[in-house]
């Protein structure tokens, strides 16, 4: 059974997108031969990068205070800070660009104020948009790492006599430093990766994924040639998958190694720091940024969406007609993959869970598997996509729907196995030792003990995997034909917003606004059903 | 000096009182012991003085000096966490040197404190190791040393031993206490062990519930016990139940059940209260017949212990009441189960508190 495993992860999630690109591999040589087109491919690559690094940098530096505040602060109003920062994680990426469109660069968002717009489509509102989604992942990370968090180092440091910020600077912070460089990558790694609400907020700026989406289009309208637009994606493709794991490779290989740079303190300096109005400053911050940055942009589709309500879109969303037909059509579809990609990727990533937990193949063996299951979630999905798809088209037969499931299953496998892996090696192997001894078979140990156990786990992974099939856009762009029937929600509002289906802003407000409910209604049932149940 | 105060302390989590109106005065210098069963203060009385948590009442003085804004780097105390708490980070080295640093002390400075003190605890030879290559006694040894090179007047100890095992922790508890003497500290010692409190305080204050019970030296408290609890809960004792039958200027006699008059000394009795006599297992002369005089009670051999230096004895009385009884294994002869035997105490060995109210299982219960 985990030998089938294996052999169906690197069969269907980690070989595919390797060969894919390469099938393709000749076709670069369009890219070289023509200048202008590699230079635009360069700057896009790098751009993603740029704002990858920029986007973590802040969002670590705004969730480490937010974390805090959250985990140590003493309001009772914590409670539902704590689960008001989730917000833009459950908001669809593709409706959350939306949003922060209208907010920044709308007419009816804070440009009203303004007069003209804000923030023009480009690399800041990309920067905004990126920032804002990762957010939750990275505040998430850092208020577990915190819970985690054994208390006594940091009053040791007091009691040696170090004030509250030397003993953070030179205790706490060190000791979560795997913490921090875990937000660091995730909250990299999503930036690089999120097309379509980048595709939305992007205007003429181009990062990666944008650079392929653009290509893709140019192709289909006739602007580029298939050669050229092959020999672009699989070089753009190749840099992102390229630079992206030796990034990684180098944070995982200096990670252990970083230092803060200062060993001396500054007892005088860093005593004001800890006390005085130093703090409150800090709290009130770190709420602005919150609430101004992250939480009302992010919502603020709920405005069009609220008014669209009193007029005749509604009806007609309601009774399907226009372009509310091929709406509804695409919800069902993305709810449809999500649960599919769900239960597939539980019924495959289980076996390779326990595996890696229990190290069934021996320790070597098990921690390379650990490691090449991450790897899917460091390539940028849309790039891992496009790879896929040069895989399959060999395989004419296979039906499109079919690409769509394994495109989404080999971008959220890695969130599956993290979970359930987790969860098991959480669990000691006493627990297991002590069913075997009371008399259970191996089947019912797992039955009986480790399931139960890790339930919580796997429901809370199983959200993660659902909520990201149904935001994900640029993977599902890149598998599906240009003129694919099999639209998702996110791939229809991308389509709205940039005008490739003619539909007006209360539409448009109105389709993010029911995604986004649909989606909470989701969550916040699977949340009722989990509730108060595996926490152990 | 560094004495320590606390005047009317109280501290609540939520609605449980962890302290309630606390009194208590650690003199310079003492090894003072807070003894009690889980959960009766005595580790939230210790984080309190060390500033971890704040009270919800009450004062706290250290040398003099009222310490209830002061936060805890600024104490002058060295703590000792029961899990030790080393950075897991730095090595043992910059662990010890981890105070010297955040004072910004010169560093030649404090290469040689911390020199010294590793020195002192015996651990100069494994500087760069980090704490999780290290024993649990090294870890105890590197944590004290950590405190000391802090500069700390008073070490707090927090269960200090409660993580080693039986040996180490045998050995290394009287190293403590020569160190704290050597260094002339005041230590303020959390166990809930009393053989451990018992065999190195100057001083041992027992808490039951949040409130202090008891305060005095070891034979103060094993001698001259002024509660049932404390009877109890140090060394072991025998409780018979009985009633005043008499009360003369602190003379009193206890009919016990059973109709036996007893003699023996207390205070807070009179004529016709129900009292309880408690008498330690070694109080007690056996013999096989023939005890005359007062206090003599017969009973029947039920079971004996070999416990090594010791035998123990459980005698069933007349009176269907149990007792223990504990002699020496090789300079007493032994009696064997099922032999018929008289027991005697002396008056003044023994002493008489009031039946209390809420039962006495309940009163002794930790």
């Amino acid at each position: 059974m985990y030998l089938a495993a294996v052999i169906v992860f690197l069969a269907l999630i980690l070989l595919p997108p390797i060969i894919g690109i390469f099938t393709k591999w000749n076709t670069i040589q369009q890219v070289f031969d023509q200048p202008p087109l590699m230079d635009r491919a360069l700057t896009a690559v790098a751009n993603s990068f740029v704002i990858a690094l920029l986007v973590s940098a802040l969002d670590v530096l705004a969730g480490v205070p937010m974390a805090w505040l959250i985990t140590r602060g003493k309001s009772k109003w914590l409670n539902v800070l704590d689960t008001t920062a989730d917000i833009p994680f459950i908001v669809p990426t593709a409706a959350l660009g939306y949003s922060l469109l209208l907010f920044w660069n709308g007419p009816e968002g804070l440009s009203a104020l303004f007069g003209g717009s804000l923030i023009s489509t480009g690399w800041l509102l990309i920067v905004l948009l990126h920032f804002a989604f990762s957010y939750p992942i990275v505040v998430r990370v850092l208020v577990g790492a915190l819970l985690d968090y054994k208390m006594e180092y940091e009053q040791a440091s007091r009691t040696l006599g170090a004030p509250p910020f030397i003993a953070v600077r030179t205790v706490t912070f060190p000791i979560l430093k795997p913490a921090l460089i875990a937000a660091f990558i995730l909250s990299f790694a999503r930036s690089l990766s999120e097309t379509g609400a980048t595709f939305i907020v992007a205007g003429a700026f181009e990062n990666g994924p944008v650079f392929l989406q653009d290509m893709k289009n140019e192709f289909s309208s006739g602007v580029v040639s298939q050669v050229t637009y092959e020999g672009a994606t699989v070089f753009a493709s190749l840099l992102l998958i390229a630079i992206s794991l030796s990034i990684f490779a180098l944070i995982r290989i200096l990670g252990p190694k970083l230092r803060l740079p200062f060993d001396r303190v500054w007892p005088s300096i860093e005593r004001k720091l800890s006390y005085s109005k130093a703090a409150t400053s800090r709290n009130s911050v770190t709420l602005i940024v919150f609430v101004a940055i992250v939480l009302v942009p992010s919502l603020f589709v709920a405005l069009p969406a609220f008014q669209a309500l009193f007029t005749g879109t509604f009806s007609a969303a309601v009774s399907g007609s226009g372009v509310w037909g091929d709406y509804w059509q695409s919800l069902l579809l993305s709810y449809l993959l999500g649960a599919i990609v769900t239960l597939i990727g539980f019924i495959v990533g289980l076996p390779m869970a326990i595996l890696i937990a229990r190290k069934k193949f021996g320790k070597t063996p098990s921690t390379v598997l650990d490691i090449l299951v991450n790897v899917p979630l460091i390539v940028p999905s849309i790039a891992l996509g496009v790879s896929l798809k040069f895989f399959w088209q060999s395989f004419a037969f296979i039906p499109e729907f079919l690409l769509l499931v394994f495109a989404h299953l080999a971008i959220t496998y890695p969130y599956f196995v993290r979970s359930m892996s987790a969860a098991f090696e959480r669990i000691s192997l006493d627990m297991e030792e002590a069913a075997r001894t009371l008399g259970a078979k191996p089947f019912g140990v797992f039955r009986t003990i480790m399931l139960p156990l890790a339930k919580y786990s796997i429901l809370s992974g199983a959200i993660m995997v659902f909520t990201r099939s149904i935001s994900e856009t640029g993977a599902t762009l890149a598998v599906l034909a240009a003129d694919s029937p099999l639209k998702t929600a996110p791939v229809v509002i991308v389509d709205w917003v940039k005008g490739v289906v003619p539909a007006t802003s209360l539409e448009i407000g109105l389709g993010c606004g029911l995604l986004v409910l649909f989606s909470f209604l989701i969550l916040l049932l699977l949340r009722l059903v989990s509730r108060g149940k595996g926490r152990y | 000096m560094p004495e320590v105060r606390v005047v009317n302390l109280t501290k609540k989590f939520g609605d449980i009182v962890a302290l309630d109106n606390v009194n208590l005065v650690v003199n310079d210098k003492e090894y003072f012991a807070l003894l009690g069963p889980s959960g009766c203060g005595k580790t939230t009385l210790l984080r309190l003085i060390a500033g971890l948590i704040e009270p919800d009442e009450g004062e706290i003085y250290i040398g003099g000096k009222r310490v209830d804004d002061v936060p805890p780097e600024d104490r002058e105390i060295g703590f000792v966490f029961q899990t030790f708490a080393l950075f897991p980070h730095l090595t043992v080295w910059d662990n010890v040197n981890y105070g010297p640093r955040v004072k910004n002390f010169d560093p030649k400075e404090s290469g040689t404190i911390v020199g010294e003190v590793l020195e002192m605890v015996k651990l100069h030879e494994r500087l760069d190791a980090y704490p999780n290559e290290l024993s649990g006694g090294m870890m105890q040894r590197i944590a004290v040393a950590r405190a000391l090179a802090a500069g700390a007047k008073i070490l707090l100890l927090d269960e200090p031993l409660g993580q080693l095992d039986a040996k180490v922790r045998n050995e290394i508890r009287y190293e403590m206490r020569k160190m704290a003497k050597d260094l002339n500290l005041t230590a303020i010692h959390v166990t809930h062990d009393q053989a451990e409190a018992m065999s190195i305080s100057d001083r041992i204050a027992v808490m039951k519930k949040g409130k202090i019970v008891q305060v005095g030296t070891p034979q103060e408290l094993y001698m001259n016990p002024t509660s049932l609890f404390v009877a109890n809960f140090i060394g072991e004792s025998n409780f018979l139940e009985g009633s005043v039958a008499d009360a003369t200027n602190g003379k009193l006699v206890i009919e016990l059940r059973g109709g036996v008059k007893v003699h023996a000394f207390g205070k807070g009795v009179e004529k016709g209260d129900r009292a309880i006599v408690v008498v330690r297992p070694e109080v007690f002369v056996v013999e096989r017949e023939g005890n005359q005089g007062g206090n003599v009670l017969r009973g029947v051999v039920g079971k004996i212990t070999f416990e090594g230096t010791f035998v123990r004895y459980v005698i069933k009385l007349e009176s269907e009441d149990s007792v223990v009884v504990i002699k020496p294994s090789l300079t007493e002869k032994w009696f064997d189960v099922g032999a018929s035997i008289t027991l005697s105490f002396e008056p003044e060995k023994a002493h008489v508190f009031p039946y209390p109210e809420a039962g006495l299982t309940e009163e002794i219960s930790v």
